[in-house]
């Protein structure tokens, strides 16, 4: 039991994701309505985004600014300081996809509703089925 | 000029994709000129690295400058380069077959149209090119994007089947997205060819090869592979007929050859092909997909459907023949996915030029077709012929390969399955013949505008029977010169 505590405890950012990223899975596939499944959907990705962020992440590290300007006394530069931006920089283009990819699910649900007055999949199945 | 040429097989359609968009809001008449601009000219660029690479080595650019590891690396192999010219052309195609019938579905809408098509183009042809783990995330979700976009512009059901590709597309993304994240922590770097440097040492580690899964099981969703191919069947048979050309004949295709690359570029073969017991379980995977799609496929009504379930089997085929571990598998799964492409092509033109005519693809509904539309119906038969894979047509020799490999490694089930897939496409295609050449034509059945009084002749507009009897011609081509193809190009990819 303590070693599970201290499994948990020394890697709770893997499990934070973990944890999101089957919230979202559950809310996809087990959740009737078109607009939870995509926010089940946004849930899954930010996951995935929360991961890559604490990737970057190092103990007593900071922020990856270089204080001195250019041409004022030139120290040498030492990475273990700062937290790697890269993983954070490619989320940021993660980010963009995320959204981007909310944006056309909303609207094609938008298009469903007109189509079928309703955003319950039951419903629309029924509907088809009617046909 | 000539060292910029990779940059700009993708700056080109995506540039002219943002002018259409805007043009299109002005005059519509300037959208499908500058459409063909858009194709045209990375299509002549595409043949010109192609056959860089084949006097040369490999081509690599770098985006704006920047050296790899810092910046990201386009690069160009025998592999993509002849990936790149099956995507340029049969988008090429596509899009002259389709002005008739933008015109007809939405005319209001076809700068959107123009627009989202060469944007998944590009797309397309950068998840090609790229040398760069995450870039080629990106690219795969504008592709991805683009193509949601494209089948919700279909009427009925289209939007439901756009969502719910949507949301099964996103998850395979994000399992992509997720194995690259797992590479990058364990080495620090996103390019391929460092990768493949620096991941030897770590082949034993548990992260890499759940890493591998990770990525595998995200292309397997975005290909359509057997247990996760439920999105397809809906998608590419609502939406609408003019985009169904491209998406059909390409998306799967370059998953399967993202696929490839990541196990051949990133991974090596001696990581890859090392577990007999996982490359044996995925040839049973797509034995079952092979099945199934077949199956299924003889279940369905009407003919789009029908092309739809054979896709799901043609998937089975190419990743069975690349996970067959042999130089003959690889080579067949390659020249398939080449193969696949025009077949594809042929038959999804054919239809949209019947489906064009007749508002209707329902098998009951083409009684005397062959009549009616005599060019279209020998683009389809030849489409059909090389499905089935009959000598002179190309899908004989891919069909050759990957049963050579099948042998050769012993997986007699591949073999077996690819035969009796080919006996069931003979029934699926014969039947269409019968019901099209045999059935006399049913009177007044359907409007007077779509069938003739005189049940003269009555083709789709020049331009689509043109597109598809090229397209027929080149499977006759293609499997003429495929020994030259595999000779030149194919043979460079292992």
């Amino acid at each position: 039991m303590n070693d599970l505590i201290t499994l948990i405890a020394s890697k709770y950012n893997y499990w934070a994701f973990i944890i999101l990223m089957m919230l979202g899975l559950y809310a996809m596939i087990v959740k009737k309505n078109l607009v939870k499944k995509i926010i089940g959907m946004n849930i899954f990705q930010t996951s995935i985004i929360l991961f890559y962020i604490s990737v970057g992440a190092k103990e007593q590290a900071t922020i990856p600014i270089i204080e001195h300007s250019h041409g004022t006394e030139a120290h040498p530069i030492q990475a273990i300081n700062y937290i790697n931006p890269l993983p954070h920089v490619l989320m940021l283009t993660a980010i963009v996809v995320s959204v981007a990819t909310l944006g056309v699910a909303l609207a094609l649900a938008i298009r469903v509703y007109r189509q079928y007055g309703t955003l319950e999949e039951n419903e629309i199945q029924s509907q088809i089925n009617q046909l | 000029m000539n060292q910029q040429f990779p940059a700009l097989i993708i700056i080109v359609p995506l540039i002219v994709a943002l002018v259409i968009t805007i043009v299109g809001w002005l005059n519509k008449k300037w959208c499908f000129p500058l459409a063909l601009i858009g194709l045209g000219t990375p299509l002549l660029i595409s043949v010109g690295l192609l056959l860089e690479v084949l006097k040369k080595q490999v081509i690599t650019y770098h985006l704006g400058g920047w050296r790899p590891p810092m910046g990201i690396e386009y690069r160009i192999d025998h592999l993509s380069g002849l990936v790149l010219v099956v995507i340029f052309s049969v988008a090429l195609l596509n899009l002259i077959a389709s002005r008739e019938k933008v015109l007809a579905e939405f005319p209001e809408k076809a700068g959107a149209f123009y627009g989202l098509s060469l944007l998944f183009v590009a797309g397309l042809a950068g998840i090609t090119i790229t040398g760069d783990a995450f870039n080629l995330y990106v690219l795969l979700e504008i592709t991805a994007l683009s193509g949601y976009a494209l089948i919700g512009m279909g009427d009925k059901h289209a939007p439901l089947a756009g969502l719910h590709y949507l949301i099964m597309g996103t998850i395979g993304a994000s399992f992509y997205l997720l194995g690259v994240g797992f590479l990058y922590l364990m080495t620090g770097t996103l390019n391929m060819v460092e990768l493949s440097q620096m991941l030897p040492a770590l082949y034993s580690s548990r992260v890499v090869i759940f890493a591998f899964f990770f990525c595998l099981i995200g292309l397997f969703i975005k290909m359509a592979m057997f247990p996760v191919h439920g999105w397809l069947p809906n998608a590419y048979s609502y939406m609408p007929t003019a985009a169904s050309g491209l998406i059909a004949a390409l998306t799967t295709k370059v998953m399967i050859y993202v696929m490839i690359r990541i196990s051949l570029l990133v991974f090596t073969p001696s990581f890859v092909f090392v577990n007999t017991l996982l490359n044996s379980a995925l040839v049973w995977l797509a034995v079952i997909a092979i099945v199934t799609g077949s199956i299924l496929a003889l279940a369905q009504k009407s003919l789009t459907r029908m092309l739809t379930f054979i896709i799901i089997a043609e998937v089975g085929y190419m990743v069975g023949g690349f996970w067959l571990g042999n130089r003959d598998g690889i080579t067949g799964s390659v020249l398939h996915i080449v193969n696949d492409a025009a077949m594809t092509l042929c038959l999804f033109l054919a239809v949209g030029s019947i489906r064009f005519r007749l508002q209707s693809d329902r098998l009951s509904d083409l009684s005397g077709i062959f009549r009616t539309m005599p060019f279209t119906m020998i683009a389809f038969v030849v489409g059909g012929l090389s499905i089935i894979g009959v000598p002179p047509t190309c899908g004989f020799f891919s069909k050759w390969y990957l049963i050579k490999g099948g042998l050769a490694a012993g997986s007699y089930e591949f073999v077996a399955a690819l035969i009796f897939s080919s006996l069931i496409n003979i029934i699926l295609f014969f039947r269409v013949i019968e019901i099209g050449y045999f059935n006399p034509q049913t009177e007044g059945r359907n409007d007077d505008h779509t069938t003739p009084a005189n049940g003269g002749i009555n083709e789709a507009p020049l331009g689509m029977v043109v597109t598809s009897l090229i397209s027929a011609t080149s499977l006759i081509v293609l499997g003429i010169y495929t020994n030259v193809l595999v000779g030149k190009v194919i043979q460079f990819v292992l």
